[in-house]
């Protein structure tokens, strides 16, 4: 009845995760019930839940990104913390624990926090700085952020009922083949990430044809914002590479649950397709994560040294190569799986090429600043952080790409070094920055700057402290994921680097009360103009937050940083003052097709994993059922009356008004 | 006045750890090799890294002094509201990459040729082959010519040139000693080599570097060079006591557990590393129902398999 | 999936008016596409998509095929015979389903209605040979837990089969909503959308007939 599902499942003889897992189950509950007493669900599933408008989806991606950082943080601090003390002894994580424990912080901060923080981002802003109402398809959109919850969802289960998966964030057979990996932990990796990758394919094609598609009039590609494209070069990556995940994950599921060979030892498996499979997909991935990241430090460092970003046509030039090449490099994450030299030179030097065109992004950014009026707001602390410490990862990056000294650094901590010196410096810096930056365009207020900076000193100084010292063990020969060592020479050094990671520990309750202070003071922090920077895109002729329909009237684009043209017109006086004919506006209605579908895609997921077949048959009845209901809908939109567009367009003319000129308008 | 206490014992307990720091530094293994692949590996890691720090320093600083100099309340700063190309600048901006990577490119390449793992290394001196099997969790060394093996420690002859023949006997695993060189993965069904040498008698650290499962930890072994004569005499040691590598010891030893330290084999049944190749023996079981994996004690082995008597 | 832009869509060809230019500029970039074209466009990307899931079958195929653990190779098992018959059952389904989506475009009954049962008709003949031949092939033992080889095989055709019958379903669900609901704009775009699929899963048939039946036959 209910397959392999018994009471065991549950960790009642292990402490850490038992108390951690009622923990969550408390706060849930807690949440649930506030929520409830306080009557805000109804306004919860019109607002949010149902909601189809990009800038929610945008700000749920990121709610779900922040909490899950949280999640793959404390996994961090453990593992520091094991480090720091298993020096000839067991510590406190035994390796069955562990090994789970390194697994979920790679799962969920690659998953859960990277992958919706970026895609959250670019659901808020692309389509309002291509001057467009909301992407190509914004129910899809919506499932494809509900099949991305419940695939945290599911990770998250695991802590609580069964296991999850000790092979590493990437499940690597023969050790996550049934034969070494018997329990349930890779089956709740796997249908977590499945589930999810499906959510993200989706957002893939939805945003391709977006930023292809629709653009507001007089906006051809030349003038789109740099982050449009660094969004689209990220989406065509995703729909090239995300297909080869399902592929590969599907196989592995085949052999898990149907006895198949792809991967096992016998029978004529094959490891070494495993890891070229995986890998073509995951090299992609890290440029899905890191290509918006750049172009959110396009639009910050050009937006506070009040210039234009140098070198528009190099930038998206740029942009594409390391699109292109990201698919070439594939194999340099197994040079010592014994390809040869041949293979192995190759694809080393393809690695290295894909670090000319981020090179050229440097300097651009340089350049951007030079003759410039540099305004040090966290947004551009962010950015200058990251443009120190991510060439520094670049450097280790090209060096393990350079073949014999990958030989010795390969799995080592060096290695773990390194992608953090270019996930944290570059994708999780750029989301900080984009945070900040957009957070008053979502919420109409500005975040407390004090505590931004804060943030960021403690960020900053505590990654050096947490991975400085890696590269240095790793230098020594330490390799990755050890539960234990007895080497003495390592352990000064995974001592300073805990003490790092309690520093970015400061750094995130920095985050936490910046986001407190700043909801109690939002009065003082308002956003009136809807530009609180001085921007220079189009998002920023909105008010803040954006009506639903984002611009009253679309556009008419006349070059780049047309905006900023317009705002500097407007402010000396010159520029039309021509109020636009407004005309009753079409949106698309709510929907709980996604969140429905999530609801089916939880349940479907936790039977495969626990065998239970009649659950996973109910639930893909109701997934079919679901979509059936929803091609079924007759009103597909519904009206914004033209005085309604009037009256908001004219409210938000008056506001900036107030700001920029006496006659109070902008053309 | 306690809690002062106990925290000032913990400072002085933590003070040794902390200046053992920069003493540590001393101790890098992947810089300090002790044979010839070691070696091509290290000098090519620190020439690339000066190579690319001639640029990276630069740009940091360059990119650090432009923000800082043209700071918004810096009124001597010049203001180019307008300056957003210069076709001179991309040129330079494009090349200064370009350059860097074909330089690099080069050492890759010729590197890449030269330190192949399966290239054998010259020397006056005929090769000795060793072969590797992993298990979970151990390392089984077969010295194939001289028909006996070892568990977790690698006695080789210093001076010698060592052509290894990797494979596992049970999950994709990675063989790894930071002073001689190159590390390699050992895949079930498949045959990887490794060719290294340590110029000198000493004791080198090893370890797998591919996590395999809960006993990965204590997958490191010992490797130690020793001169010649020692090395013959240590094969006489060997030969003289101990158990036999046969195809049902060999199916004990596949079992997962971890050695509490290492032991030898007198004698190896001949083709054992061929019989493993084809799966004629078959790889290890993973963990067995009765024996679920609980904390992995190392102190308390699963099975007797090596006791001397 | 309804496809949303900018500016209502009145069925008939009108977009709502943005902004205009002013008078002296030119419009480099008339704005959002229309409806029709976004969602055949955002199709063809997901199509693109699958297709790439496809190529990570067919690799993993290609690799695996002498993987037969001394068990039966593709030469011992393919019947060219049935496989014949399958790519007739999938060429002809193609052709009704084009006359099928003529039919709706200009709203006509028979031509829509007869081209789908027929489509269905060839989809299931395609579907009920690939089952037959998969439980003969399972019978004699050499399912896919038999070697890596099988292990691909049926995978890579499983996965084109898995598709056909979701198309089938997908078929179903268009004639009951043309039956219900009429040659609705939205749902005229999603036969569009149902044919652009049922094409492609065509094409992947010859790739598919091509590289394993074929080239494993005459090995």
């Amino acid at each position: 009845m209910f397959g392999k599902l018994t009471w065991d499942a549950i960790p009642f003889d292990q402490p850490i995760p038992l108390a951690a897992g009622a923990l969550v189950i408390v706060v849930i509950v807690g949440v649930v019930a506030f929520v409830t007493i306080k009557g805000w669900v109804p306004y919860l599933w019109r607002e949010w839940i149902t909601s189809v408008d990009h800038k929610h989806i945008g700000i749920m991606y990121v709610t779900l990104a922040a909490v899950m950082l949280l999640r793959g943080f404390i996994d961090a601090i453990m593992m520091r913390s094991q480090q720091a003390i298993a020096f000839r002894s067991q510590g406190y994580l035994p390796p069955e624990h562990y090994n789970q424990i390194f697994s979920a912080h790679g799962t969920i901060m690659i998953f859960f926090v990277a992958m919706p923080f970026v895609i959250g981002l670019m659901n808020f802003v692309v389509p309002l700085q291509l001057g467009v109402r909301d992407v190509a398809f914004p129910t899809l959109n919506s499932v494809s952020f509900w099949l991305t919850a419940t695939g945290a969802l599911l990770i998250n289960l695991s802590l609580v009922v069964g296991e999850f998966s000790r092979t590493g964030w990437l499940p690597f057979p023969p050790l996550s083949e049934l034969t070494y990996s018997p329990g349930v932990g890779v089956d709740y990796y796997l249908w977590g990430v499945q589930i999810s990758g499906v959510g993200t394919v989706m957002t893939g094609v939805n945003f391709v044809t977006t930023i292809l598609k629709i653009h507001a009039p007089g906006m051809t590609y030349m003038r789109m914002p740099v982050f449009c494209w660094t969004a689209f070069a990220s989406m065509l990556v995703i729909v090239a590479a995300f297909p080869v995940l399902t592929a590969t994950l599907a196989m592995l599921t085949l052999d898990r649950y149907l006895g198949f060979h792809f991967f096992t030892n016998e029978a004529g498996g094959n490891v070494m397709m495993f890891m070229n499979l995986i890998w073509i997909w995951g090299h992609p991935e890290v440029y899905i994560l890191v290509l918006p990241a750049f172009g959110v430090f396009s639009e910050v460092v050009s937006t506070f040294s009040r210039k234009p970003l140098f070198g528009y046509r190099s930038m998206v030039w740029a942009t594409m190569a390391i699109c292109v090449i990201s698919y070439m490099v594939w194999l340099h994450h197994f040079f010592t799986m014994g390809a040869g030299p041949n293979v192995n030179a190759v694809f080393g030097i393809a690695s290295m090429i894909i670090a000319v065109p981020t090179g050229v992004k440097i300097f651009n950014w340089m350049f951007t600043m030079y003759g410039g009026r540099v305004v040090y707001a966290t947004p551009m602390l962010w950015s200058l952080g990251f443009m120190v410490t991510f060439v520094i990862g670049g450097l280790t990056g090209v060096l393990v790409a350079v073949v014999p000294a990958d030989f010795m650094l390969h799995n080592s901590l060096f290695q773990v070094a390194h992608f953090h010196n270019v996930i944290i410096g570059g994708v999780l810096f750029g989301m900080f920055a984009g945070y900040t930056f957009w957070f008053p365009k979502a919420f109409g207020f500005r975040l407390h700057e004090g505590w931004g900076k804060a943030a960021f000193w403690c960020w900053f100084i505590g990654f050096y402290l947490a991975f400085m010292p890696l590269y240095v063990v790793g230098l020594m020969g330490m390799t990755r994921r050890m539960q234990h060592y007895d080497v003495p020479e390592w352990r000064p050094w995974l001592l300073v680097a805990a003490v790092g990671a309690a520093v970015i520990l400061a750094g995130i309750l920095c985050q936490v009360a910046q986001l407190v202070v700043s909801i109690r003071h939002r009065e003082e922090l308002r956003d009136l103009t809807g530009d609180p920077w001085m921007g220079r895109a189009l998002e920023w002729s909105t008010s803040s937050p954006p009506p639903a329909f984002n611009f009253a009237v679309l556009p008419y684009v006349e070059g780049r940083d047309d905006y900023w043209r317009r705002a500097r017109l407007a402010e000396r006086g010159a520029g039309p003052a021509v109020e636009p004919v407004y005309k009753a506006i079409e949106m698309p209605r709510n929907s709980a097709t996604g969140f429905v579908c999530a609801f089916f895609a939880t349940f479907g997921g936790f039977g495969m994993i626990w065998h239970i077949w009649w659950l996973v048959g109910v639930s893909l009845l109701g997934a079919f059922v679901t979509f059936v209901v929803f091609a079924w809908r007759d009103r597909t939109e519904y009206e914004i009356p033209a005085d309604e567009v009037a009256r908001i367009d004219r409210a938000n003319r008056r506001a900036r008004g107030e700001a920029f000129t006496p006659a109070g308008v902008l053309s | 006045m306690i809690l002062g206490a106990g925290v000032r014992r913990f400072v002085l307990r933590l003070a040794p750890l902390l200046a053992a720091l920069p003493l540590s530094g001393c101790d890098l293994a992947v810089l300090d090799p002790k044979g010839p692949v070691g070696e091509g590996n290290a000098t090519i890691l620190v020439d690339s890294v000066a190579i690319m720090l001639v640029i990276v320093v630069p740009t940091i600083i360059a990119t650090l002094g432009v923000a800082w100099w043209f700071r918004s309340s810096n009124q001597r700063a010049f203001y180019l509201p307008d300056w957003e190309y210069s076709g001179q600048l991309e040129l330079i901006v494009w090349a200064i990459p370009l350059l860097t990577i074909m330089l690099l490119g080069g050492v890759t390449w010729i590197g890449a040729f030269d330190l192949d793992p399966a290239r054998p290394l010259e020397s006056k001196e005929e090769p000795l082959n060793v072969q590797v099997v992993s298990l979970d969790w151990k390392w089984l060394f077969i010295y194939p010519d001289q028909h006996v093996a070892s568990v977790n420690r690698l006695v080789i002859p210093a001076g010698t040139p060592i052509h290894f023949s990797l494979t596992s006997g049970s999950v994709m695993t990675a063989f790894f000693v930071p002073r001689l060189g190159s590390m390699i993965y050992t895949m079930n069904r498949m045959r990887t080599q490794l060719n290294l040498l340590a110029d000198h008698p000493g004791i080198f650290h090893g370890l797998a570097t591919q996590i395999s499962g809960d006993g990965f930890a204590d997958m490191h072994f010992e490797v130690e060079a020793k001169s010649t004569e020692d090395f013959y005499a240590w094969l006489g040691q060997v030969r003289a006591g101990g158990p036999e590598l046969t195809p049902e010891s060999y199916i004990a030893l596949s079992k997962q557990s971890v050695v509490p330290a290492p032991f030898t084999f007198r004698s190896v049944t001949d083709g054992l590393f061929d019989k493993i190749l084809d799966q004629t023996l078959p790889p290890g079981p993973g963990p067995v129902a009765e024996t679920d994996p609980g904390p992995i004690v190392a102190t308390a082995p699963r099975l007797c398999v090596g006791r001397r008597n | 999936m309804t496809a949303f832009q900018a500016g209502a869509d009145f069925g008939d060809g009108r977009r709502e008016e943005t902004q205009g230019p002013r008078p002296e500029a030119i419009m480099d970039h008339a704005g959002p596409t229309a409806k029709r074209i976004i969602v055949g466009y955002g199709f063809w990307i997901f199509l693109l998509s699958d297709i790439v899931m496809f190529s990570a079958f067919f690799a993993t195929y290609a690799v695996l095929v002498n993987e037969t653990a001394g068990g039966p190779s593709g030469k011992d098992l393919f019947d060219l015979h049935n496989v014949a018959i399958e790519t007739a059952c999938l060429l002809l389904s193609s052709f009704t389903c084009g006359l099928a989506a003529i039919g709706s475009r200009a709203h006509n009954g028979l031509l829509y209605y007869g081209g789908m049962a027929a489509t269905f008709l060839f989809g299931l003949g395609f579907l009920s040979i690939e089952m037959h031949e998969f439980a003969g092939m399972v019978g004699q033992g050499a399912g896919p837990t038999r070697s890596a080889f099988l292990s691909a095989f049926f995978t890579l055709v499983g996965c084109h089969g898995l598709h056909v019958t979701l198309g089938l379903l997908w078929l179903l669900t268009m004639v009951a909503q043309v039956f219900a609901k009429g040659y609705r704009a939205d749902i005229l775009r999603r036969v569009l959308c149902f044919a652009l699929f049922w094409h492609t899963l065509d094409i992947i048939w010859v790739a598919i007939f091509t590289v394993v039946y074929l080239l494993g036959a005459g090995a």
